[in-house]
This record gives structure tokens, C-alpha cells and sequence, in this order.
């Protein structure tokens, strides 16, 4: 029940969010957030926009699967 | 960005194994973690991350469920709900194939009664400006994740005026729970994986008391499979090391102190109330209730009706199964009586229970 999809703020009207991800496109509401802005990733459930997402600490996360794989199959 | 692959890399995900295994080699007792996330089991079960772990780390579900944790009496009074005239209920798809006592949402909606499946409360809301003859009732189940979108739906029909909207209320707040199961000297789990989604709202510091109190590491893992080895992984070295905090594996989303606007969201509409759980009784402060000023969208007050007296299904072992204490295969009921299709318990029924996900993907 708690499933949430990351999807990229294309539009904003209001309250309301255009959002689309991998071509499946949805509106939510952005009554949860504060300074979302078009191209923002935002995570959708059942209708909002539950938080934002930070890139930043998405890079970190992604670096240390790169940084396990380059750990070989060597002693750890 | 795509969030599809690079979270799903075989290789890395051997990596991984590899390495929780070699960790974990020698150790007499198997280190046991508890997935507390119904969303979790769903993810675990689909990527078959239960098969691959090595033999030292054994994971065991939560109560993660909110359909699953919700008791008997609430589906009878949504049951009677959906029998009054004038009626029209609105809810998740989950709910309508849970056993009541004595009937289900889906049986009444074969009967005739109007029973719609939405997919946010703001479909809800929407049917309720489009028939405001009907009062329509939305069935608030769910986490802190689900909640703040009611409380949304609460104050913007309250901002437009709308006087046929109603909600019946069973929400359910996550860190009391895994508290009360830790208090279980039954069940040993060494270390827990917390919900993504609901720490994306409450913040990873709701759950520094059972790290630093009760001295149980605490990993906050997102939804892929790279997200819940590597959760696995932290969880592993916080054992290993003989340490207890809360880490954040899903640091995308989740910080320390959640989102705060929810929060003020779900405090202005909802307060702490006890709430009863399905297998693990009554947990105090466990739940949410609408707070007075809010009473006249409260279904259970402002509907009256009749509601049978609620009776369990006998031989059903949801309960043991919602505390981690047994797996669906130990209940006698699981794929012979129990079934997707014909369910008697709700971790049958919810597709993100634990019965269902082992039916659906497990080994037999």
C-alpha cells in the first residue's frame, strides 16, 4: 500500500502537478511539498507528491554500487 | 535518470551476496532481520532476494500490512456501511476481498451496493462533488504515508464546503508496533529494515528510540533490490560491529527529520489514538483518529448503523504471521483453504501480504 513511483514534474498549475515518468503521465498534488519545480523528480503516491527527490544523495548512493562492482570478486 | 535499471544490476547484486556472505560465514546462529514492510515482503518475494541471501541471514516479515493488520470489526462496519441507502463506498482496491465476519465488500457490491474502487482520496472527493445526493465514504487505511493524503482530501472538503464526504478511519502509525514486537521475547529479530515510503514522512529519527532504548539497529532501505541488499548490508555491519543506530539507506527520499509539511498535514487532522491490530492486539498511541473539530467527516460517528458482533475465521494464523513468529507454509489453511482466490485471512488477500507474495512467488 505504501508503493510510490518516482516520477519528473513537467508542469505546474496551482497545487497540481503534471508529472510523467517512462511515458505514463499523471497528475498529483503537490500539497505536501514546498519549492518543486518543473523537471524536479518527485515521488508519487495515491495521488501526491510525497516528497522531492535529492540527486544529490541519489549519485552517493549510485557511486557505491559502482564502488562494490570495482571491488572485484577480491577479499573484503 | 532512470530508475529501473540502475537499481536492479545483477552484478552488483552478487557483489553484494558475496560479500554479506562472506561476513556472515562461521557464525553459529543466523543473524535474523525483520522486513517491517508489506511493500518490502512484496519486493523481497518478487526478486527471490529471500533464496539468495546466504545461510546466516534469515529475514522474517513484519505486520507492514495495513490491510492485513486490519481487525475483523472494521470490514463488518464498512460492510454495514455499504448496506445503507445512499451509500456509496470508496476505497483502495485491497480492501473489498477482505472477510468479514459474515460478508465481504465484494459480495455486498455483488448485491448491489455501491462499492468503487479509487485510486487516490482525491478520486474520492471527486465523486463526491459529482453525487451530492450519495454521502460517499472513504476507508482510511494505511500508514503515515497514506494518511496525509486523507487528512489532504479532510481539509479541502472542508475548504470547499463538501458535506457528503466521510471517512471511515482505522490509520495506523508505524515505529509503536515494532516496538511492541521487540518487547516479544518470543520473537528474536537483531535488527530491523524500515519502511521507505512511511520514513519518507515521519523522518529516520522516529525510530532512535529502539536503536539507542532497546539497542536495535535500524536501516531505513528503499523499494529495489540493490536498495534492500545494500539496507541488508548495513544491517549486517551494525551486527557485526556490535552497534545500534539508524542508518539511511534510502537517502534519495528519506531524511533524518521526514517531511515536515506532512507532518503538520497529518497533526492539524489527526490525533494519536490506541488502535487494535490484527494478530497483535491493542498497541497503545498505534493509531490516528480525527481530531474533534473534524468529527463532522468521521463515518463512524456521523453514520449510524448496526454493525454485527466480529468473529475471526477459525484455524486462520494471520496473527502468528503478521508478528514474524511463523511463515504461510506452517499454517495449516495456506493454499488448501487459503487461496488469492477464495482467501480467508488478509495476508492472503492484500497484494502485498505476506501469504499472497509467498503464494504467488514462493518456492513450491
Amino acid at each position: 500500500m505504501c508503493l510510490g513511483v518516482p516520477m519528473q514534474v513537467k508542469e505546474i498549475s496551482g497545487n497540481v502537478a503534471r508529472c510523467e515518468i517512462d511515458g505514463v503521465k499523471r497528475e498529483a498534488s503537490l500539497m505536501m511539498l514546498e519549492d518543486v519545480e518543473v523537471g524536479d523528480f518527485v515521488l508519487i503516491h495515491a495521488g501526491f507528491a510525497i516528497e522531492k527527490l535529492d540527486p544529490d544523495q541519489a549519485e552517493e548512493t549510485l557511486a557505491m554500487f559502482r564502488a562494490i562492482l570495482s571491488e572485484g570478486g577480491g577479499p573484503t | 535518470m532512470s530508475f529501473g535499471t540502475e537499481y536492479r544490476d545483477p552484478q552488483v547484486a552478487r557483489r553484494y551476496l558475496e560479500r554479506l556472505a562472506q561476513h556472515t560465514a562461521g557464525r553459529t546462529a543466523p543473524i535474523t532481520l525483520m522486513e517491517v514492510c508489506g511493500t518490502h515482503t512484496m519486493a523481497i518475494y518478487q526478486h527471490g532476494i529471500r533464496g539468495l541471501l546466504p545461510p546466516g541471514i534469515r529475514l522474517v516479515s513484519g505486520p507492514g500490512c495495513p490491510v492485513c493488520v486490519t481487525p475483523v470489526s472494521y470490514i463488518d462496519r464498512a460492510v454495514a456501511l455499504a448496506r445503507r441507502p445512499g451509500t456509496i463506498i470508496a476505497t483502495f482496491g485491497d480492501m473489498i476481498r477482505v472477510p468479514g465476519s459474515s460478508s465481504s465488500l465484494l459480495l455486498e457490491q455483488a448485491g448491489g451496493a455501491q462499492v468503487r474502487i479509487v485510486y487516490s482520496t482525491l478520486d474520492a472527493l471527486a465523486l463526491a462533488r459529482k453525487n451530492p445526493q450519495q454521502q460517499i465514504v472513504f476507508l482510511g487505511v494505511g500508514f503515515e504515508t497514506t494518511a496525509p493524503t486523507i487528512a489532504g482530501a479532510i481539509t479541502t472538503a472542508q475548504a470547499e464546503g463538501l458535506t457528503n464526504f466521510f471517512v471511515l478511519c482505522a490509520h495506523k502509525t508505524m515505529p509503536a508496533p515494532m516496538a511492541a514486537l521487540t518487547a516479544d521475547p518470543e520473537l528474536k529479530v537483531d535488527a530491523y529494515l524500515c519502511p521507505a515510503h512511511v520514513s519518507a514522512i515521519i523522518g529516520a529519527d522516529a525510530y532512535r528510540f529502539l536503536a539507542e532504548d532497546r539497542h536495535i539497529p535500524c536501516v531505513v532501505t528503499g523499494f529495489e533490490p540493490l536498495d534492500i541488499l545494500q539496507g541488508i548490508d548495513m544491517a549486517v555491519e551494525q551486527i557485526l560491529h556490535n552497534v545500534a543506530r539508524v542508518d539511511i539507506q534510502y537517502r534519495r527520499f528519506v531524511k533524518p527529520e521526514g517531511n515536515r509539511k506532512a507532518q503538520a498535514l497529518l497533526g492539524e487532522v489527526f490525533e494519536p489514538c490506541d488502535a487494535e491490530w490484527r494478530g497483535l492486539g491493542m498497541i497503545p498511541g498505534s493509531g490516528l483518529r480525527l481530531r474533534p473539530e473534524f468529527s463532522s467527516f468521521d463515518a463512524e460517528t456521523a453514520l449510524t448503523i448496526m454493525v454485527e458482533p466480529a468473529r475471526e475465521q477459525p484455524g486462520c494464523r494471520c496473527g502468528a504471521i503478521l508478528k514474524g513468529q511463523i511463515t504461510p507454509k506452517d499454517c495449516p489453511l495456506f493454499g488448501k483453504m487459503c487461496t488469492p482466490e477464495n482467501p480467508v485471512g488478509a495476508c492472503m488477500v492484500s497484494s502485498e501480504g505476506t501469504c499472497a507474495a509467498e503464494y504467488k512467488y514462493g518456492s513450491n
